[in-house]
Protein backbone atom coordinates (compact mmCIF):
# COMPACT_ATOMS: atom_id res chain seq x y z
CA UNK A 1 0.00 0.00 0.00
CA UNK A 2 1.43 3.36 -1.05
CA UNK A 3 0.86 6.49 0.92
CA UNK A 4 0.59 8.27 -2.45
CA UNK A 5 -2.85 8.83 -4.00
CA UNK A 6 -2.26 6.67 -7.11
CA UNK A 7 -3.16 3.03 -7.07
CA UNK A 8 -0.71 0.44 -8.33
CA UNK A 9 -1.24 -0.93 -11.84
CA UNK A 10 -2.04 -4.43 -10.62
CA UNK A 11 -4.71 -3.17 -8.24
CA UNK A 12 -6.28 -0.95 -10.90
CA UNK A 13 -6.38 -3.81 -13.41
CA UNK A 14 -7.90 -6.19 -10.86
CA UNK A 15 -10.55 -3.63 -9.88
CA UNK A 16 -11.46 -2.89 -13.50
CA UNK A 17 -11.51 -6.58 -14.40
CA UNK A 18 -13.83 -7.17 -11.44
CA UNK A 19 -16.24 -4.48 -12.56
CA UNK A 20 -16.21 -5.82 -16.13
CA UNK A 21 -16.92 -9.31 -14.78
CA UNK A 22 -19.98 -7.85 -13.05
CA UNK A 23 -21.30 -5.99 -16.09
CA UNK A 24 -20.42 -7.81 -19.32
CA UNK A 25 -22.82 -10.72 -18.73
CA UNK A 26 -25.73 -8.29 -18.36
CA UNK A 27 -24.70 -6.43 -21.53
CA UNK A 28 -24.65 -9.73 -23.37
CA UNK A 29 -28.38 -10.08 -22.66
CA UNK A 30 -28.95 -6.87 -24.62
CA UNK A 31 -27.16 -8.29 -27.64
CA UNK A 32 -29.08 -11.56 -27.53
CA UNK A 33 -32.42 -9.71 -27.54
CA UNK A 34 -31.70 -8.80 -31.18
CA UNK A 35 -30.37 -12.12 -32.46
CA UNK A 36 -32.01 -13.88 -35.40
CA UNK A 37 -31.02 -17.29 -34.05
CA UNK A 38 -33.92 -18.99 -32.28
CA UNK A 39 -32.74 -22.58 -31.76
CA UNK A 40 -29.52 -22.19 -29.80
CA UNK A 41 -27.45 -19.66 -27.88
CA UNK A 42 -25.02 -19.23 -30.77
CA UNK A 43 -22.33 -16.56 -30.47
CA UNK A 44 -21.71 -14.37 -32.41
CA UNK A 45 -25.36 -13.96 -33.47
CA UNK A 46 -25.79 -14.81 -37.18
CA UNK A 47 -27.88 -11.67 -37.69
CA UNK A 48 -29.72 -8.90 -35.88
CA UNK A 49 -33.47 -8.22 -35.95
CA UNK A 50 -36.17 -6.28 -34.13
CA UNK A 51 -38.74 -8.96 -34.88
CA UNK A 52 -38.78 -10.53 -31.41
CA UNK A 53 -39.88 -7.33 -29.72
CA UNK A 54 -43.11 -7.49 -31.73
CA UNK A 55 -43.56 -11.18 -31.01
CA UNK A 56 -43.07 -10.59 -27.28
CA UNK A 57 -45.51 -7.68 -27.33
CA UNK A 58 -48.19 -10.02 -28.68
CA UNK A 59 -47.69 -12.73 -26.05
CA UNK A 60 -50.60 -12.80 -23.58
CA UNK A 61 -48.76 -15.05 -21.06
CA UNK A 62 -45.96 -12.48 -20.70
CA UNK A 63 -48.47 -9.68 -20.04
CA UNK A 64 -50.35 -11.77 -17.47
CA UNK A 65 -47.15 -12.62 -15.62
CA UNK A 66 -46.07 -8.99 -15.69
CA UNK A 67 -49.45 -7.81 -14.35
CA UNK A 68 -49.35 -10.32 -11.50
CA UNK A 69 -45.78 -9.33 -10.63
CA UNK A 70 -46.67 -5.65 -10.48
CA UNK A 71 -49.76 -6.34 -8.38
CA UNK A 72 -47.87 -8.53 -5.91
CA UNK A 73 -44.94 -6.11 -5.67
CA UNK A 74 -47.20 -3.09 -5.12
CA UNK A 75 -49.27 -4.66 -2.34
CA UNK A 76 -46.25 -6.24 -0.65
CA UNK A 77 -44.40 -2.93 -0.79
CA UNK A 78 -47.31 -1.10 0.84
CA UNK A 79 -47.55 -3.66 3.65
CA UNK A 80 -43.79 -3.65 4.11
CA UNK A 81 -43.69 0.15 4.25
CA UNK A 82 -46.30 0.27 7.02
CA UNK A 83 -44.80 -2.57 9.07
CA UNK A 84 -41.19 -1.50 8.48
CA UNK A 85 -41.84 2.11 9.49
CA UNK A 86 -43.73 1.12 12.65
CA UNK A 87 -40.96 -1.24 13.64
CA UNK A 88 -38.24 1.33 12.93
CA UNK A 89 -40.11 4.01 14.90
CA UNK A 90 -40.46 1.71 17.89
CA UNK A 91 -36.86 0.50 17.84
CA UNK A 92 -35.35 3.95 17.39
CA UNK A 93 -37.47 5.85 19.93
CA UNK A 94 -36.97 3.66 22.95
CA UNK A 95 -34.68 1.16 24.54
CA UNK A 96 -36.74 -1.72 25.79
CA UNK A 97 -36.48 -5.36 26.64
CA UNK A 98 -36.28 -7.50 23.52
CA UNK A 99 -35.18 -4.67 21.22
CA UNK A 100 -32.31 -6.70 19.80
CA UNK A 101 -34.65 -9.63 19.27
CA UNK A 102 -36.92 -7.45 17.14
CA UNK A 103 -34.08 -6.37 14.86
CA UNK A 104 -33.17 -10.03 14.48
CA UNK A 105 -36.79 -10.99 13.78
CA UNK A 106 -37.00 -8.43 10.97
CA UNK A 107 -33.72 -9.52 9.38
CA UNK A 108 -34.34 -13.26 9.73
CA UNK A 109 -36.53 -13.71 6.60
CA UNK A 110 -33.65 -12.68 4.34
CA UNK A 111 -30.80 -13.87 6.55
CA UNK A 112 -32.04 -17.44 6.32
CA UNK A 113 -31.79 -19.06 2.90
CA UNK A 114 -34.82 -18.36 0.71
CA UNK A 115 -35.62 -22.03 0.51
CA UNK A 116 -36.12 -22.15 4.30
CA UNK A 117 -38.54 -19.21 4.20
CA UNK A 118 -40.26 -20.78 1.22
CA UNK A 119 -40.79 -24.25 2.59
CA UNK A 120 -41.73 -22.89 6.04
CA UNK A 121 -44.53 -20.83 4.54
CA UNK A 122 -45.61 -23.70 2.35
CA UNK A 123 -45.84 -26.17 5.20
CA UNK A 124 -47.71 -23.57 7.28
CA UNK A 125 -50.21 -23.01 4.45
CA UNK A 126 -50.59 -26.76 4.14
CA UNK A 127 -51.22 -27.25 7.85
CA UNK A 128 -53.71 -24.37 7.92
CA UNK A 129 -55.42 -25.52 4.69
CA UNK A 130 -54.89 -22.17 2.98
CA UNK A 131 -55.15 -22.57 -0.82
CA UNK A 132 -52.36 -21.04 -2.90
CA UNK A 133 -53.37 -17.76 -4.46
CA UNK A 134 -52.17 -14.22 -5.09
CA UNK A 135 -52.69 -13.66 -1.37
CA UNK A 136 -50.23 -16.37 -0.34
CA UNK A 137 -47.61 -14.92 -2.70
CA UNK A 138 -48.12 -11.49 -1.11
CA UNK A 139 -47.89 -12.93 2.42
CA UNK A 140 -44.46 -14.32 1.59
CA UNK A 141 -43.17 -11.26 -0.24
CA UNK A 142 -44.29 -8.72 2.37
CA UNK A 143 -42.50 -10.77 5.04
CA UNK A 144 -39.06 -10.44 3.46
CA UNK A 145 -39.65 -6.90 2.14
CA UNK A 146 -40.13 -5.45 5.65
CA UNK A 147 -36.40 -5.55 6.26
CA UNK A 148 -35.36 -3.17 3.44
CA UNK A 149 -37.89 -0.54 4.48
CA UNK A 150 -36.91 -1.06 8.11
CA UNK A 151 -33.18 -0.64 7.37
CA UNK A 152 -33.71 2.60 5.49
CA UNK A 153 -36.16 4.02 8.01
CA UNK A 154 -34.08 3.09 11.07
CA UNK A 155 -31.02 4.84 9.62
CA UNK A 156 -33.04 8.01 9.02
CA UNK A 157 -34.80 7.95 12.41
CA UNK A 158 -31.37 7.81 14.00
CA UNK A 159 -30.51 11.13 12.35
CA UNK A 160 -33.86 12.74 13.16
CA UNK A 161 -33.21 14.63 16.35
CA UNK A 162 -35.59 14.09 19.24
CA UNK A 163 -35.59 17.80 20.05
CA UNK A 164 -37.46 18.56 16.81
CA UNK A 165 -40.29 16.32 17.93
CA UNK A 166 -40.28 17.92 21.38
CA UNK A 167 -40.28 21.40 19.87
CA UNK A 168 -43.29 20.50 17.78
CA UNK A 169 -45.14 19.22 20.85
CA UNK A 170 -44.16 22.31 22.84
CA UNK A 171 -45.65 24.49 20.12
CA UNK A 172 -48.97 22.74 20.63
CA UNK A 173 -49.03 20.08 17.94
CA UNK A 174 -50.43 16.71 19.00
CA UNK A 175 -48.75 13.39 18.17
CA UNK A 176 -50.59 13.01 14.88
CA UNK A 177 -49.80 16.54 13.75
CA UNK A 178 -46.18 16.04 14.75
CA UNK A 179 -46.09 12.84 12.73
CA UNK A 180 -47.73 14.50 9.73
CA UNK A 181 -45.70 17.73 9.68
CA UNK A 182 -42.38 16.88 11.32
CA UNK A 183 -41.60 13.18 11.19
CA UNK A 184 -43.07 12.25 7.82
CA UNK A 185 -41.31 15.01 5.79
CA UNK A 186 -38.05 14.03 7.45
CA UNK A 187 -38.24 10.31 6.82
CA UNK A 188 -40.10 10.65 3.51
CA UNK A 189 -37.21 10.12 1.12
CA UNK A 190 -35.87 7.22 3.18
CA UNK A 191 -39.29 5.59 3.02
CA UNK A 192 -39.49 6.18 -0.73
CA UNK A 193 -36.06 4.63 -1.19
CA UNK A 194 -36.99 1.69 1.03
CA UNK A 195 -40.22 1.29 -0.88
CA UNK A 196 -38.46 1.25 -4.24
CA UNK A 197 -35.99 -1.34 -3.05
CA UNK A 198 -38.81 -3.44 -1.57
CA UNK A 199 -40.61 -3.24 -4.91
CA UNK A 200 -37.48 -4.33 -6.77
CA UNK A 201 -36.92 -7.17 -4.30
CA UNK A 202 -40.46 -8.46 -4.63
CA UNK A 203 -40.59 -7.98 -8.41
CA UNK A 204 -37.53 -10.19 -8.78
CA UNK A 205 -38.16 -12.85 -6.12
CA UNK A 206 -38.38 -16.42 -7.33
CA UNK A 207 -37.27 -18.89 -4.65
CA UNK A 208 -39.94 -18.14 -2.05
CA UNK A 209 -42.51 -17.62 -4.79
CA UNK A 210 -42.09 -21.12 -6.23
CA UNK A 211 -43.29 -22.45 -2.86
CA UNK A 212 -46.22 -20.10 -2.37
CA UNK A 213 -47.60 -19.55 -5.87
CA UNK A 214 -49.61 -22.61 -6.83
CA UNK A 215 -50.59 -22.41 -10.50
CA UNK A 216 -50.05 -18.68 -11.01
CA UNK A 217 -46.93 -17.33 -12.65
CA UNK A 218 -45.21 -14.10 -11.70
CA UNK A 219 -42.68 -12.82 -14.23
CA UNK A 220 -39.72 -14.56 -12.51
CA UNK A 221 -41.69 -17.82 -12.38
CA UNK A 222 -42.43 -17.43 -16.08
CA UNK A 223 -38.72 -16.92 -16.74
CA UNK A 224 -37.79 -19.91 -14.61
CA UNK A 225 -40.11 -22.12 -16.65
CA UNK A 226 -38.51 -20.82 -19.84
CA UNK A 227 -35.07 -21.52 -18.42
CA UNK A 228 -35.89 -25.08 -17.43
CA UNK A 229 -37.90 -25.91 -20.56
CA UNK A 230 -37.17 -23.32 -23.29
CA UNK A 231 -40.12 -22.83 -25.61
CA UNK A 232 -39.22 -19.69 -27.53
CA UNK A 233 -35.73 -18.52 -26.63
CA UNK A 234 -35.83 -15.11 -28.37
CA UNK A 235 -38.93 -14.10 -26.38
CA UNK A 236 -37.06 -14.96 -23.17
CA UNK A 237 -34.13 -12.84 -24.38
CA UNK A 238 -36.39 -9.82 -24.92
CA UNK A 239 -38.16 -10.26 -21.58
CA UNK A 240 -34.77 -10.57 -19.84
CA UNK A 241 -33.61 -7.31 -21.37
CA UNK A 242 -36.78 -5.46 -20.42
CA UNK A 243 -36.55 -6.78 -16.84
CA UNK A 244 -32.96 -5.50 -16.54
CA UNK A 245 -33.98 -2.04 -17.74
CA UNK A 246 -37.04 -2.02 -15.48
CA UNK A 247 -35.06 -2.88 -12.32
CA UNK A 248 -32.39 -0.25 -13.02
CA UNK A 249 -34.89 2.59 -12.58
CA UNK A 250 -35.94 2.00 -8.94
CA UNK A 251 -32.32 1.29 -7.95
CA UNK A 252 -31.03 4.52 -9.46
CA UNK A 253 -34.03 6.33 -7.94
CA UNK A 254 -33.32 4.94 -4.47
CA UNK A 255 -29.67 5.90 -4.85
CA UNK A 256 -30.45 9.53 -5.75
CA UNK A 257 -32.95 9.86 -2.90
CA UNK A 258 -30.46 8.80 -0.24
CA UNK A 259 -27.03 9.63 -1.68
CA UNK A 260 -26.52 12.69 0.54
CA UNK A 261 -26.57 10.61 3.71
CA UNK A 262 -23.99 8.23 5.02
CA UNK A 263 -26.63 5.51 4.87
CA UNK A 264 -27.12 5.01 1.17
CA UNK A 265 -30.00 2.76 0.26
CA UNK A 266 -29.56 -0.68 -1.12
CA UNK A 267 -26.29 -1.70 0.40
CA UNK A 268 -28.02 -4.44 2.32
CA UNK A 269 -30.18 -6.41 -0.07
CA UNK B 1 -53.89 28.74 23.83
CA UNK B 2 -57.23 28.32 22.10
CA UNK B 3 -55.77 25.86 19.62
CA UNK B 4 -54.42 23.83 22.51
CA UNK B 5 -57.90 23.84 24.05
CA UNK B 6 -59.56 22.54 20.89
CA UNK B 7 -56.87 19.93 20.74
CA UNK B 8 -57.88 18.71 24.13
CA UNK B 9 -61.50 18.46 23.09
CA UNK B 10 -61.05 16.67 19.76
CA UNK B 11 -60.77 12.90 19.79
CA UNK B 12 -57.38 12.81 18.07
CA UNK B 13 -56.13 15.35 20.57
CA UNK B 14 -57.24 13.22 23.48
CA UNK B 15 -55.70 10.06 22.00
CA UNK B 16 -52.53 12.02 21.42
CA UNK B 17 -52.43 13.11 25.06
CA UNK B 18 -52.88 9.57 26.30
CA UNK B 19 -50.06 8.38 24.06
CA UNK B 20 -47.82 11.18 25.25
CA UNK B 21 -48.46 10.36 28.87
CA UNK B 22 -48.02 6.63 28.36
CA UNK B 23 -45.05 6.08 26.05
CA UNK B 24 -45.16 2.35 26.73
CA UNK B 25 -48.63 2.20 25.24
CA UNK B 26 -47.45 4.02 22.12
CA UNK B 27 -44.54 1.64 21.87
CA UNK B 28 -46.84 -1.35 22.16
CA UNK B 29 -49.15 0.06 19.49
CA UNK B 30 -46.21 0.67 17.15
CA UNK B 31 -44.84 -2.79 17.65
CA UNK B 32 -48.07 -4.73 17.55
CA UNK B 33 -48.68 -4.90 13.77
CA UNK B 34 -45.11 -5.86 12.74
CA UNK B 35 -44.80 -8.32 15.60
CA UNK B 36 -48.12 -9.91 14.77
CA UNK B 37 -47.15 -10.23 11.13
CA UNK B 38 -43.60 -11.51 11.59
CA UNK B 39 -44.34 -13.42 14.77
CA UNK B 40 -47.43 -15.23 13.53
CA UNK B 41 -46.76 -15.66 9.83
CA UNK B 42 -43.01 -16.06 9.83
CA UNK B 43 -42.05 -17.56 13.18
CA UNK B 44 -45.23 -19.63 13.06
CA UNK B 45 -44.15 -21.03 9.70
CA UNK B 46 -40.63 -21.76 10.93
CA UNK B 47 -42.07 -23.67 13.87
CA UNK B 48 -44.40 -25.54 11.53
CA UNK B 49 -41.34 -26.53 9.51
CA UNK B 50 -39.39 -27.58 12.55
CA UNK B 51 -42.24 -29.72 13.85
CA UNK B 52 -42.66 -31.45 10.49
CA UNK B 53 -39.00 -32.43 10.49
CA UNK B 54 -39.67 -34.57 13.58
CA UNK B 55 -42.42 -36.51 11.84
CA UNK B 56 -41.59 -39.41 9.58
CA UNK B 57 -42.99 -41.02 6.49
CA UNK B 58 -44.47 -44.48 6.48
CA UNK B 59 -42.44 -46.49 4.00
CA UNK B 60 -45.35 -48.67 2.91
CA UNK B 61 -48.22 -46.24 2.61
CA UNK B 62 -46.14 -43.13 1.84
CA UNK B 63 -48.24 -41.17 4.34
CA UNK B 64 -46.87 -38.90 7.02
CA UNK B 65 -46.90 -40.44 10.50
CA UNK B 66 -47.61 -37.72 13.02
CA UNK B 67 -45.44 -39.02 15.86
CA UNK B 68 -42.32 -37.27 17.06
CA UNK B 69 -39.22 -39.19 16.04
CA UNK B 70 -35.60 -38.60 15.05
CA UNK B 71 -35.84 -41.15 12.27
CA UNK B 72 -36.03 -38.53 9.53
CA UNK B 73 -32.89 -36.82 10.79
CA UNK B 74 -31.22 -40.25 10.77
CA UNK B 75 -31.97 -40.49 7.07
CA UNK B 76 -29.83 -37.41 6.44
CA UNK B 77 -26.81 -39.56 7.28
CA UNK B 78 -27.51 -42.12 4.59
CA UNK B 79 -24.68 -41.88 2.01
CA UNK B 80 -26.87 -40.45 -0.77
CA UNK B 81 -28.20 -37.65 1.44
CA UNK B 82 -24.95 -37.07 3.28
CA UNK B 83 -23.18 -36.56 -0.06
CA UNK B 84 -25.65 -33.82 -0.93
CA UNK B 85 -24.86 -31.96 2.29
CA UNK B 86 -21.08 -32.30 1.86
CA UNK B 87 -21.27 -31.23 -1.79
CA UNK B 88 -23.30 -28.13 -0.92
CA UNK B 89 -21.03 -27.10 1.96
CA UNK B 90 -17.94 -27.58 -0.23
CA UNK B 91 -19.44 -25.48 -2.99
CA UNK B 92 -20.49 -22.77 -0.54
CA UNK B 93 -16.98 -22.65 0.94
CA UNK B 94 -15.28 -22.50 -2.46
CA UNK B 95 -17.63 -19.77 -3.66
CA UNK B 96 -17.06 -17.79 -0.45
CA UNK B 97 -13.26 -17.96 -0.68
CA UNK B 98 -13.23 -17.10 -4.39
CA UNK B 99 -15.59 -14.17 -3.95
CA UNK B 100 -13.44 -12.77 -1.14
CA UNK B 101 -10.43 -12.89 -3.47
CA UNK B 102 -12.23 -11.30 -6.43
CA UNK B 103 -14.05 -8.74 -4.28
CA UNK B 104 -11.02 -7.46 -2.39
CA UNK B 105 -9.32 -5.41 -5.15
CA UNK B 106 -12.62 -3.83 -6.19
CA UNK B 107 -13.51 -2.94 -2.60
CA UNK B 108 -9.98 -1.76 -1.89
CA UNK B 109 -9.79 0.49 -4.91
CA UNK B 110 -13.26 1.92 -4.27
CA UNK B 111 -12.51 2.54 -0.59
CA UNK B 112 -9.02 4.03 -0.82
CA UNK B 113 -8.51 5.56 -4.26
CA UNK B 114 -11.84 6.34 -5.87
CA UNK B 115 -13.03 9.90 -5.19
CA UNK B 116 -16.00 11.97 -6.29
CA UNK B 117 -17.44 10.77 -9.58
CA UNK B 118 -15.27 7.66 -9.63
CA UNK B 119 -16.60 6.70 -6.22
CA UNK B 120 -20.21 7.08 -7.36
CA UNK B 121 -19.38 5.05 -10.45
CA UNK B 122 -17.98 2.21 -8.35
CA UNK B 123 -20.95 2.34 -6.02
CA UNK B 124 -23.51 2.20 -8.83
CA UNK B 125 -21.28 -0.31 -10.60
CA UNK B 126 -21.69 -2.73 -7.71
CA UNK B 127 -25.27 -1.81 -6.88
CA UNK B 128 -26.77 -2.36 -10.32
CA UNK B 129 -25.57 -5.96 -10.69
CA UNK B 130 -26.56 -6.61 -7.07
CA UNK B 131 -30.12 -5.58 -7.73
CA UNK B 132 -30.55 -6.78 -11.31
CA UNK B 133 -32.87 -9.68 -11.67
CA UNK B 134 -31.40 -12.87 -10.26
CA UNK B 135 -32.93 -15.02 -12.98
CA UNK B 136 -31.71 -12.73 -15.73
CA UNK B 137 -28.20 -13.04 -14.34
CA UNK B 138 -28.45 -16.82 -14.28
CA UNK B 139 -29.87 -16.72 -17.78
CA UNK B 140 -26.97 -14.57 -18.99
CA UNK B 141 -24.60 -17.27 -17.79
CA UNK B 142 -26.57 -19.95 -19.55
CA UNK B 143 -25.90 -17.98 -22.73
CA UNK B 144 -22.23 -17.50 -21.86
CA UNK B 145 -21.47 -21.08 -20.85
CA UNK B 146 -23.43 -22.80 -23.62
CA UNK B 147 -21.39 -25.04 -25.91
CA UNK B 148 -22.11 -22.70 -28.84
CA UNK B 149 -21.75 -19.62 -26.62
CA UNK B 150 -19.28 -16.77 -26.24
CA UNK B 151 -16.63 -18.55 -24.14
CA UNK B 152 -16.18 -21.36 -26.63
CA UNK B 153 -16.09 -18.81 -29.44
CA UNK B 154 -13.47 -16.70 -27.67
CA UNK B 155 -11.06 -19.52 -26.78
CA UNK B 156 -11.47 -20.98 -30.26
CA UNK B 157 -10.73 -17.69 -32.00
CA UNK B 158 -7.46 -17.29 -30.11
CA UNK B 159 -6.62 -20.93 -30.71
CA UNK B 160 -6.85 -22.06 -27.10
CA UNK B 161 -9.79 -24.41 -27.53
CA UNK B 162 -7.67 -27.34 -26.37
CA UNK B 163 -7.23 -25.69 -22.94
CA UNK B 164 -10.99 -25.61 -22.44
CA UNK B 165 -11.15 -29.27 -23.47
CA UNK B 166 -8.48 -30.19 -20.92
CA UNK B 167 -10.35 -28.24 -18.25
CA UNK B 168 -13.59 -30.03 -19.04
CA UNK B 169 -11.87 -33.43 -19.02
CA UNK B 170 -10.92 -33.04 -15.34
CA UNK B 171 -12.93 -35.66 -13.48
CA UNK B 172 -15.77 -34.56 -11.15
CA UNK B 173 -15.60 -30.81 -11.83
CA UNK B 174 -15.55 -31.19 -15.64
CA UNK B 175 -18.32 -32.30 -17.97
CA UNK B 176 -19.60 -32.25 -21.53
CA UNK B 177 -19.69 -28.47 -21.62
CA UNK B 178 -19.23 -25.70 -19.09
CA UNK B 179 -22.97 -25.39 -18.64
CA UNK B 180 -23.29 -28.92 -17.28
CA UNK B 181 -20.20 -28.93 -15.08
CA UNK B 182 -19.43 -27.90 -11.49
CA UNK B 183 -17.08 -25.27 -12.91
CA UNK B 184 -20.10 -23.65 -14.52
CA UNK B 185 -22.17 -23.84 -11.33
CA UNK B 186 -19.28 -22.33 -9.40
CA UNK B 187 -18.88 -19.43 -11.86
CA UNK B 188 -22.56 -18.56 -11.71
CA UNK B 189 -22.61 -18.66 -7.90
CA UNK B 190 -19.50 -16.50 -7.80
CA UNK B 191 -21.01 -14.00 -10.21
CA UNK B 192 -24.41 -13.76 -8.55
CA UNK B 193 -23.17 -13.37 -4.95
CA UNK B 194 -20.02 -11.29 -5.59
CA UNK B 195 -21.65 -7.88 -4.87
CA UNK B 196 -22.75 -9.19 -1.45
CA UNK B 197 -19.06 -9.61 -0.61
CA UNK B 198 -17.81 -6.34 -2.13
CA UNK B 199 -20.06 -4.00 -0.13
CA UNK B 200 -19.20 -5.08 3.44
CA UNK B 201 -15.49 -5.41 2.60
CA UNK B 202 -15.54 -1.90 1.16
CA UNK B 203 -17.35 -0.62 4.27
CA UNK B 204 -14.71 -2.20 6.50
CA UNK B 205 -11.83 -0.81 4.43
CA UNK B 206 -13.28 2.68 4.47
CA UNK B 207 -13.04 2.66 8.23
CA UNK B 208 -9.28 1.95 8.17
CA UNK B 209 -7.67 5.29 9.09
CA UNK B 210 -5.04 6.47 6.61
CA UNK B 211 -2.58 7.42 9.35
CA UNK B 212 -2.46 3.81 10.49
CA UNK B 213 -0.97 2.89 7.11
CA UNK B 214 1.48 5.79 7.30
CA UNK B 215 2.50 4.73 10.78
CA UNK B 216 3.11 1.24 9.49
CA UNK B 217 5.41 2.40 6.71
CA UNK B 218 7.12 4.91 9.05
CA UNK B 219 7.94 2.00 11.28
CA UNK B 220 9.69 0.38 8.35
CA UNK B 221 7.08 -2.05 7.07
CA UNK B 222 7.13 -2.79 3.35
CA UNK B 223 3.90 -2.45 1.37
CA UNK B 224 3.47 -6.18 1.52
CA UNK B 225 3.92 -6.23 5.30
CA UNK B 226 1.47 -3.38 5.79
CA UNK B 227 -1.04 -5.22 3.67
CA UNK B 228 -0.52 -8.49 5.49
CA UNK B 229 -0.39 -7.17 9.08
CA UNK B 230 -2.53 -4.02 9.02
CA UNK B 231 -5.01 -3.97 6.14
CA UNK B 232 -6.10 -7.60 6.02
CA UNK B 233 -6.75 -7.94 9.78
CA UNK B 234 -8.79 -4.73 9.75
CA UNK B 235 -10.75 -5.85 6.68
CA UNK B 236 -11.44 -9.25 8.18
CA UNK B 237 -14.76 -8.36 9.89
CA UNK B 238 -15.99 -7.12 6.50
CA UNK B 239 -14.92 -10.32 4.79
CA UNK B 240 -16.66 -12.38 7.46
CA UNK B 241 -19.80 -10.26 7.07
CA UNK B 242 -19.73 -10.76 3.30
CA UNK B 243 -19.12 -14.46 3.72
CA UNK B 244 -22.32 -14.75 5.75
CA UNK B 245 -24.21 -13.76 2.62
CA UNK B 246 -22.23 -15.76 0.08
CA UNK B 247 -22.26 -18.85 2.28
CA UNK B 248 -25.91 -18.68 3.29
CA UNK B 249 -27.13 -17.83 -0.21
CA UNK B 250 -25.18 -20.68 -1.77
CA UNK B 251 -26.39 -23.14 0.86
CA UNK B 252 -30.03 -22.36 0.18
CA UNK B 253 -30.05 -21.91 -3.58
CA UNK B 254 -31.73 -24.53 -5.70
CA UNK B 255 -32.18 -22.70 -8.98
CA UNK B 256 -28.59 -22.16 -10.11
CA UNK B 257 -27.50 -25.82 -9.83
CA UNK B 258 -30.72 -26.82 -11.55
CA UNK B 259 -30.09 -24.59 -14.56
CA UNK B 260 -26.30 -24.66 -14.80
CA UNK B 261 -24.63 -27.80 -13.54
CA UNK B 262 -24.53 -31.56 -13.42
CA UNK B 263 -27.54 -33.57 -12.35
CA UNK B 264 -26.14 -34.19 -8.87
CA UNK B 265 -28.27 -32.50 -6.23
CA UNK B 266 -27.59 -29.66 -3.78
CA UNK B 267 -29.44 -29.18 -0.48
CA UNK B 268 -31.92 -26.74 -1.98
CA UNK B 269 -32.78 -29.10 -4.81
CA UNK B 270 -33.20 -31.97 -2.34
CA UNK B 271 -35.66 -29.88 -0.30
CA UNK B 272 -37.58 -28.97 -3.41
CA UNK B 273 -37.67 -32.51 -4.76
CA UNK B 274 -38.73 -34.11 -1.47
CA UNK B 275 -41.54 -31.67 -0.76
CA UNK B 276 -42.78 -31.71 -4.35
CA UNK B 277 -43.04 -34.88 -6.40
CA UNK B 278 -41.82 -37.22 -3.67
CA UNK B 279 -44.26 -35.77 -1.12
CA UNK B 280 -41.82 -36.53 1.70
CA UNK B 281 -42.34 -33.30 3.63
CA UNK B 282 -40.60 -34.52 6.82
CA UNK B 283 -37.36 -35.26 4.94
CA UNK B 284 -37.62 -31.96 3.05
CA UNK B 285 -38.05 -30.17 6.38
CA UNK B 286 -35.08 -32.01 7.90
CA UNK B 287 -32.97 -31.01 4.88
CA UNK B 288 -34.07 -27.40 5.30
CA UNK B 289 -32.99 -27.47 8.95
CA UNK B 290 -29.41 -28.29 7.85
CA UNK B 291 -28.65 -24.81 6.44
CA UNK B 292 -30.32 -23.24 9.49
CA UNK B 293 -28.03 -25.17 11.84
CA UNK B 294 -24.93 -24.48 9.74
CA UNK B 295 -25.79 -20.78 9.51
CA UNK B 296 -26.49 -20.56 13.24
CA UNK B 297 -23.02 -21.95 13.95
CA UNK B 298 -21.51 -19.68 11.35
CA UNK B 299 -23.25 -16.57 12.71
CA UNK B 300 -22.14 -17.43 16.21
CA UNK B 301 -18.54 -17.59 15.02
CA UNK B 302 -18.96 -14.41 12.99
CA UNK B 303 -20.33 -12.58 16.02
CA UNK B 304 -17.22 -13.47 17.95
CA UNK B 305 -15.17 -11.95 15.10
CA UNK B 306 -17.13 -8.70 15.38
CA UNK B 307 -18.53 -9.07 11.87
CA UNK B 308 -21.88 -7.47 12.67
CA UNK B 309 -20.34 -4.04 13.13
CA UNK B 310 -19.30 -4.17 9.47
CA UNK B 311 -22.76 -4.91 8.09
Amino acid sequence: MHSSQRAGLGLRLAAIAGLLFLHLPILLIFLYAFTTEDRSYQFPPPGLTLKWFGVTWGRADVWEALALSIKVASVSTLIAMVLGTLCAAAVSRARFFGREAISLLVILPIALPGIVTGISLRSAFNLADIPYSTLTIILGHATFCVVVVYNNAVARFRRLSGSMVEASMDLGANSFQTFRYIILPNIGTALMAGGMLAFALSFDEVIVTTFTAGQQATLPIWMLEELVRPRQRPVTNVVAMVVVLATFLPILGAYYLTRSGSDTAGSGK
Amino acid sequence: MSSADTNHQSLTGRISDVLWRKPRLLLALLLLPPLLWLGVIYIGSLIALLVQSFFSIDEFSGLIRYELTLKTYGELFRPANYDIIIRTVLMASTVTIASAIVAFPIAYYAARYARGRMKALFYIGVMLPLWSSYLVKVYAWKLILAKEGIITWMVDSVGLGFLLDILLRIPIIGGNSLSVSYIGTFLVFLYVWLPFMILPVQAALERVPGNLLEASSDLGASNRQTFRHVIVPLALPGIVAGSIFTFSLTLGDYIIPQIVGSSRLFIGQAVYAHQGTAGNIPLAAAFAVVPIVIMAGYLWMAKKQGAFDAL
